[in-house]
This record gives structure tokens, sequence and C-alpha cells, in this order.
């Protein structure tokens, strides 16, 4: 493999402490290392940022419920299909775009790592299909455990031993990553026409409060050691007086201490907390809890966040929160999905415009820009638009943006149509932070890449680290005043290095580089009741044979197994 | 106002997206400029040069532009589509997209559309002197924003799915339609000068619907109120007035229920 050298760039890598001073980057065998010889190309990245690649940490971008959206929104590609010069291929698709464009699209921006949020085990191996196919990034994806009958049953018991070797076994069957949670008890409750609005309403027929659920998974996630922590979608999202039930949530997590090899900090990951951060008892008296929910945040170092920031677009809203999608087509009444898998989970799908003119989806934007110049610490809560809810993730910029120029975001909010109705029910006008490019690659690198497990290789650019590095047309001693300016650099990399390789180059796709795909093996003492419970919840009832279940290797051909022992 | 010729001088052999043959992607161009602009024909990119021959020039605006096209279109499409100014006079017969997403200015067809066309039209008046194809004037496949604006006439017969979804503007039908005209309809007005086959209105919110002719089978959910006499497209005549779609959502205005409308020629 070829040597670089990328010198005379702005360096900004919190692993290493490194705010902005110039700083030659070595690379060599797909590594950043110490030093190259003479022969080594030289990338000239004077006047411009250099970063380790961004991670994202929670998007839908692969498997059933993001393919449901394609299909049933051909609307969504019709005026964005396009095939640039090139090597690449065919790009359709806006708030729901093709595997190949989510593989460009992210590359494009600088990130080398993106987590499928949500894996519904039983359709897995269509997830993993769409994250074969997805270009240049690496990938992982997230099993839904919170509403799964077994994990149910055992946590009914506080059954932590069988639910963790119920757990290492799913992740096993699927190349799953994680455990994630997306509005525990709630979507079973839905099976019922019900729902869970606060963390101590019962399940039907299983008598089991999402405070058992949250609390009993948190556990089996760190009586297994995984690189990432329970990551969990909350109950009653999106709202009015929501954020009480999110700071009861994040209450639980107390006390609880992680355990791993990984160095993650956290014990809880709670994503897309701005759905989750209201007050207010209706639509019209809506207020931001965004200062409550992160002044418990920011006292309580074992949790991280994201913060689903709303970008003002038109775009696909799809959840395994069944009744909430239901929920919002009662709103607009367009086009609504709804899917039950089986013992596992649910989806739904619904298109959603969030219309400027709107006081509400304003104050939700508003209300998602509060939450990271809140943070009093940036490698805890990291930026996402929870894609596609709340927007696409080609928004990343414009967020950005909005973060980093306090200008730039005054301009929006005070040009709302409804602008005194969302200045006063939000707090974003006292708000004069601008997050500093240090801070950016802590909440979209270092921090990131620290709560996945993966800061050994991931979020820095640390000799020994894989050689993912962004470089941007930023020169942070003459940092663009106008917001426009921002949005474009970080839109379009100088250059994009995925281990080693130069991927994009001036916002061209150079190089596909060689995805791979990150899963969880986790060992676990032989378990005869978890694997008496699975053959008889096969037989009696999954609609498939548990042989049927898994997903082999020849769907993550190109698969990379980060391995636990929880035997001891 | 300035004109600019197109005649066809190669036939594509698949289609052509004529994404750039309007109004407002030529102006202010010359033809040397103008065969220069871009066309798709399948995944290859080629120019609107390789197929016509191209004289006159372009008016500095849209509203100083007029395109006349002679020769065959009928593998041509998406001409004069998003054009929001001037004038488009095609000799031909055209495929999809003719006149989609149109918000302004005069687009006349002087032959046949194949369907989709007129799409999500919001301003602007688009005459069709032969027939159209299916989906006339609706919403693009998945959307639900069908005609918002504008007139949009058919001289001949139109086929089915015709306004589906539309929300404002005016479509007159001088033939006839077959299935689901209207459906999903919340506003605007239809004038069916022909007779319907079955399913007119379907699930309508609001709008008005008036029919000359006949329906061949009218939807259960509509509802006969009272007879009126109204002017409608330069015609006095006595309608019957029904309510419908009673099977849909309604909005309410000042406490009462908004329906749509249905007007049938006595
Ligand atoms: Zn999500």
């Amino acid at each position: 493999m070829s040597e670089y050298i990328i010198k005379n760039g702005h360096v900004f890598d919190p692993v290493q402490g490194i705010k902005g001073d110039k700083k030659d980057i070595a690379v060599k065998d797909g590594k950043i290392v110490e030093s190259v010889g003479s022969g080594a190309k030289v990338i000239d990245a004077s006047g411009k940022t250099v970063m380790a690649g961004a991670l994202e940490i929670h998007a839908h971008v692969a498997g059933p419920k993001v393919n449901a959206g394609r299909w049933y929104r051909p609307e969504d590609k019709h005026f964005d299909s396009h095939k640039k010069p090139g090597i690449t291929r065919i790009e359709g698709g806006k708030s729901i775009p093709t595997v190949f464009k989510t593989g460009y699209e992210y590359a494009r921006m600088g990130f080398t790592f993106a987590m499928e949020a949500a894996m519904p085990p039983l359709y897995a191996r269509h997830v993993h299909e769409e994250i074969h196919d997805t270009p240049i990034i690496d990938e992982a994806a997230l099993p839904v455990f919170g509403n799964n009958w077994f994990i149910l049953e055992y946590l009914k018991n506080q059954e932590i031993e069988n639910t963790a070797a119920y757990i290492a076994w799913v992740l096993r069957q699927t190349k799953g990553y994680g455990v994630k949670v997306v509005n525990p008890g709630g979507t079973e409750a839905w099976a019922w026409g019900l729902n869970c609005l606060t963390i101590h309403d019962p399940v039907p027929y299983f008598e089991i409060t999402p405070a058992e659920i949250v609390t009993g998974l948190m556990a089996a996630n760190e009586y297994l050691g995984l690189p990432h922590s329970m990551h969990i979608h909350q109950n009653d999202l999106g709202n009015p007086g929501n954020y009480k039930t999110t700071i009861d949530t994040l209450k639980l997590a107390e006390g609880v201490k992680p355990k791993n090899n990984f160095g993650r900090e956290q014990v809880m990951h709670s994503t897309h907390i701005q759905f989750h951060s209201y007050k207010g008892t209706n639509w019209g008296d809506f207020e931001s809890g965004a200062k409550e929910v992160m002044e418990y945040v920011n006292r309580q170092k074992n949790l991280t966040i994201d913060t689903g920031n709303v970008t003002l677009d038109e775009t696909t809203t799809m959840t395994a929160d069944g009744p909430f999608e239901h929920h919002l087509h009662g709103l607009n009444h367009l086009k609504w999905i709804n899917v039950d898998v089986e013992l596992e989970t649910a989806a739904g799908v619904v298109p959603f415009i969030y219309d400027p003119d709107n006081a509400v989806f304003a104050s939700q934007w508003a209300v998602g820009l509060e939450i990271p110049l809140y943070a009093k610490d940036p490698m805890r809560c990291f930026i996402t638009t929870d894609h596609p809810n709340a927007g696409p993730f080609t928004r990343y910029p414009r967020v950005y943006a909005w973060l980093m120029s306090q200008k730039y975001r005054n301009e929006r909010l005070n040009t709302f149509k409804k602008a005194d109705k969302v200045i006063g029910a939000t707090n974003l006008s006292g708000l004069d932070r601008e997050i500093t490019l240090y801070e950016l690659a802590q909440m979209t690198r270092a921090g990131p890449a620290r709560a996945l497990g993966l800061m050994k290789d991931y979020g820095g650019l640390k000799p020994g680290m894989n050689a993912d590095i962004a470089i941007y047309n930023i020169n942070p001693d003459k940092f663009p005043s106008d917001g426009l300016a921002i949005e474009k650099a970080f839109a379009n990399v100088a250059c994009l290095f995925k281990d080693g390789k130069i991927c994009v180059q001036e916002g061209k796709i150079a190089d596909m580089g060689h995805k791979k795909t990150f899963w969880v093996d986790a060992k676990v003492k032989e378990n005869k009741q978890v694997a008496h419970d699975i053959k008889e919840k096969f037989l009696r009832y999954y609609s498939i044979n548990e042989n049927n279940y898994s997903v082999p290797e020849s769907y993550a051909p190109h698969q990379h197994i980060i391995s636990v022992d929880a035997t001891q | 106002m300035n004109t600019v010729t197109l005649t066809v001088k190669n036939a594509p052999e698949l289609f052509l997206e004529c994404e750039n043959v309007n109004t407002d992607a030529f102006a202010g161009k010359k033809a040397d400029q103008i065969a220069k602009l871009g066309a798709f024909q399948g995944k290859e990119i080629t120019t609107l040069g390789d197929y016509f021959t191209i004289t006159g020039e372009a008016g500095a605006t849209a509203a100083d532009t007029k395109i006349v096209i002679n020769g065959d279109c009928t593998k041509m499409k998406y001409i004069g589509a998003k054009m929001t100014a001037g004038e488009v006079v095609v000799n031909s017969a055209c495929d999809m997209y003719t006149g989609s997403w149109m918000k302004g200015g005069k687009l006349v067809v002087n032959g046949d559309v194949h369907s989709f066309c007129g799409l999500a039209m919001a301003g602007g008046e688009f005459t069709i002197n032969g027939n159209a194809g299916n989906y006339l004037g609706a919403a693009y496949r998945g959307d639900w924003r069908g005609m918002s604006g504008g007139v949009l006439r058919v001289k001949g017969n139109a086929g089915s799915d015709v306004a589906t979804f539309m929300t404002g503007g005016e479509m007159i039908i001088e033939g006839n339609v077959d299935i689901h005209l209207g459906t999903h309809m919340e506003g605007g007005k239809i004038i069916l000068k022909g007779n319907a086959n079955r399913r007119v209105g379907g699930q309508l919110v609001k709008g008005e619907i008036y029919v000359f002719g006949s329906i061949n089978v009218m939807m259960p959910g509509y509802k006969p109120v009272r007879d009126v006499e109204l002017e409608v497209d330069g015609t006095k005549a006595k309608f019957t007035e029904y309510l419908g779609d009673l099977g849909e959502r309604h909005p309410k205005r000042k406490g009462e229920t908004v329906y749509g409308h249905l007007y049938m020629k006595q």
C-alpha cells in the first residue's frame, strides 16, 4: 500500500488534545504512523482543517424499514436522481437515498463509519444486504430488544444471565453490534392498540414496565461487556411534557457502572434527545425542556446522548416506535406503513414536512440546537438528525453551520413566520455559544468513537489508529463568517482517506474503499434454559424455522468481528 | 418576444429526457448555446443539438421566449415541464411529463400527450389539442400533491386517474375519461364535457366536479341535494348538485362541515 504524508494542515484531534496546530500526519498500510519514507506522496493541507473520519452513531440507512420508505416514496427521488460523472452509480433519493448514494454522501462529508440504528432481528439479512452494498464507509447495526418476548419474559423475573445469553445469541445470529431499545414496552403494547407513555406503564400481558426493561437491559449489556452501551429511543417521543419521562429514564443509569475493555464510559446512550425534551401540556403551550434535560445529562457522567436535529426539510419518518408513527399519520394524514415483526418488534413509516412556517416545527429546530449548545462535555453529546426522522443526514453541514455561527442561526430564528412565538417558547435566542472546530471533532469523531467502543482505531489521528482522515477546505485562521460557506466546506471534503486510501477528492468519489461490517461475538457460558426457550419459540410462534434465521457469512463477506468473553 | 424553433433532425433511439426544453432553460441563450444543453438518453448524457436543428434565439427571460417544436416528439419527455413563463408550442404528440410542474406561461400541444402530463401543475395554461393518457394533472407517483393551479384543457379524451390529488386550478376535458376522476381531490375544479366510466370523486375531500355527460357507475358516497342553474365553461344549463365523498374525512369551517360537490348536467 502507498505511503502518504499530509503536510501543514491544521489538525483537530481530541484523542491527542491537538487544537488546530499545524502538524503532519503520516499514513502507511492503512494506519496512521509516526513517520514515512521520503518517497511518500505529499498531500498539501496548508490552510485546511484535518480531522479523523467522522462517525455516525444513529441513522436509519439500511434494512426493510428504510427500503419500505424507498418503495412507497418514489416522489422522494424523482427530483433527486442523478448520475454524476465518474465512477459512481446513479444516486437517487433525498430523505431515503439509495445505498450507493448513502455511502457516497457520508464519504463526501468526511464520514468513515455509520451505525444502522434499528435492525429487526428477523429481517437482519436484508439489513446486511444493504450494508454490504453501501460503499466506502464501515457499518454496523443494532438489533432491537426493547419489545422482544424473550426479553420481556426473562426480565419480568429479573433473569439477567438468561437475558444476556439470549442477547449474545441474537448478536451472533444477526451479526449485530449491540443492544437497541425503542419505546421499551410501548411497541409491544401497540400490538394491543396501546402504548407506554411513562416508564411505569405496564406492558399488557407481560406485566413488566419500561423502567424494568431498561434497567435489565443495561445490566445484561454490562454483564456481557459489549463495546457499546444500551442505546435507547425513550418512551413518549415527540409529545409536550415528555422531558420528565426523559429524565426519569436517564435516572435509571444512576449507580450503574460501565464494565468493558473498550474504554467506553457510559452505560446508556439516549438517542435523538431533542424529540424527548419538551415542556408544556399541548402544542399550544409547548416549551423547550432542553435546559432541564441537559442539566441532568451534564451532571450524570455515565450517559451519552445524540441530538436528533430537525433540519426543516421534507423527509420520511421511520421508527420501530409503531404507535408514534400512527400518531404522526393522524396529524398530517399522509401515507402510513405499519409492520409487526412477530415476536420482536414493529415499525412505522410516514412522510413528514417540517414546515418552517409552523411554530411547532420551528421550535423543534431550536430545541435541537439548544441540546449541544448546553452540553458541557462534547465527548458525550453527538450530532445526529436521527436520519431521516428529523431530517436527512446530508444536512449535517447545515446543522454544523448553525451550531458554529450564532449569526447564521439567528438569521434563521428571526425570520421564522412565527418568530416571536418560537423565541418565546425556546431558549435559543439567549445562547451565544459557538461550537469550535475542536468541539466539533469531539462531537463527531472522538466522542462517538468512544461511546461505540471503537476508540482504539477510530475517532483520532494518533499513530496506530486507522488512517481514516478528512481534510476540509476550512482555514481556522480565517474561519468563514458566512454560514453557507461553512456548509459548503463540510459538504465536500478536500480529501478523505479511508483505511489509508484516498476515497474522495474535492467532493468527487475517487475510490470505493474496502468497507467492513462490524459485529460483536459475545461468548457466554452454555445456557440450556435459553437454548430450550429459543427452540420452543421457533416451534410455536415464529413463521420461519430456526435454521433460516441466522445471517450466513455470505451476507457479510467483509466482516470485522469484535469478540467479548463473558464466561468468566 | 423572441422565438426559438426546434426541428427534429434525429429521432432518439430510446426516449429523450427533454428537461431542458422549456423557456426557463432557454432564456438568454443563442441557438448554439441551446444546442449544448444536456438531455439524457437512457443513462447517457447527450445534447439537444444531437436531435434538433435549432434556429432563432431566446429572449432575455423566460417571459420573452417562445419555443416552437416541429417534427416527431412522441419519444420525448418533459417538454415544457417546470416552465414559469413564456410560450411553448409543440406541433406533434409528446411523451410523459409534458407540462408537468408548470408554474406559468402557455404550453400548447397540437397532438396527443402520453400519461403523467401536467403533473402537479401549479400555474399557467396548458392546452392539449388531442387526447391525453392516464394521470393527467395528477400527483407524481406516490406523491399527494396534484394539480394546484392554472388551467389545463384537453380537446379530446383523457384516460384514467385524471386529476388525482388535485388541490386547485381548473381542468377541462372536452371528451370522455375512464375510471378514477378526481380521486383524493382536495380543492379545484374539474369540468368533464363527455362521459366518465366509474369512480368519479372517490375519497374527495373538497372541490368541484362538473359532468356534462354520464357516469357509468356512480360512487355510493354521493348524495343529491338540489337542482341548480349554472353557467359552466360557457354553457348555461341545469345541474343536479351532489355532496360527497361522504365516506371521506371532511374539514370544518365556522362549525360547518365542508363537503365536495359533484354537479351532473340534466
Ligand atoms: Zn432513530
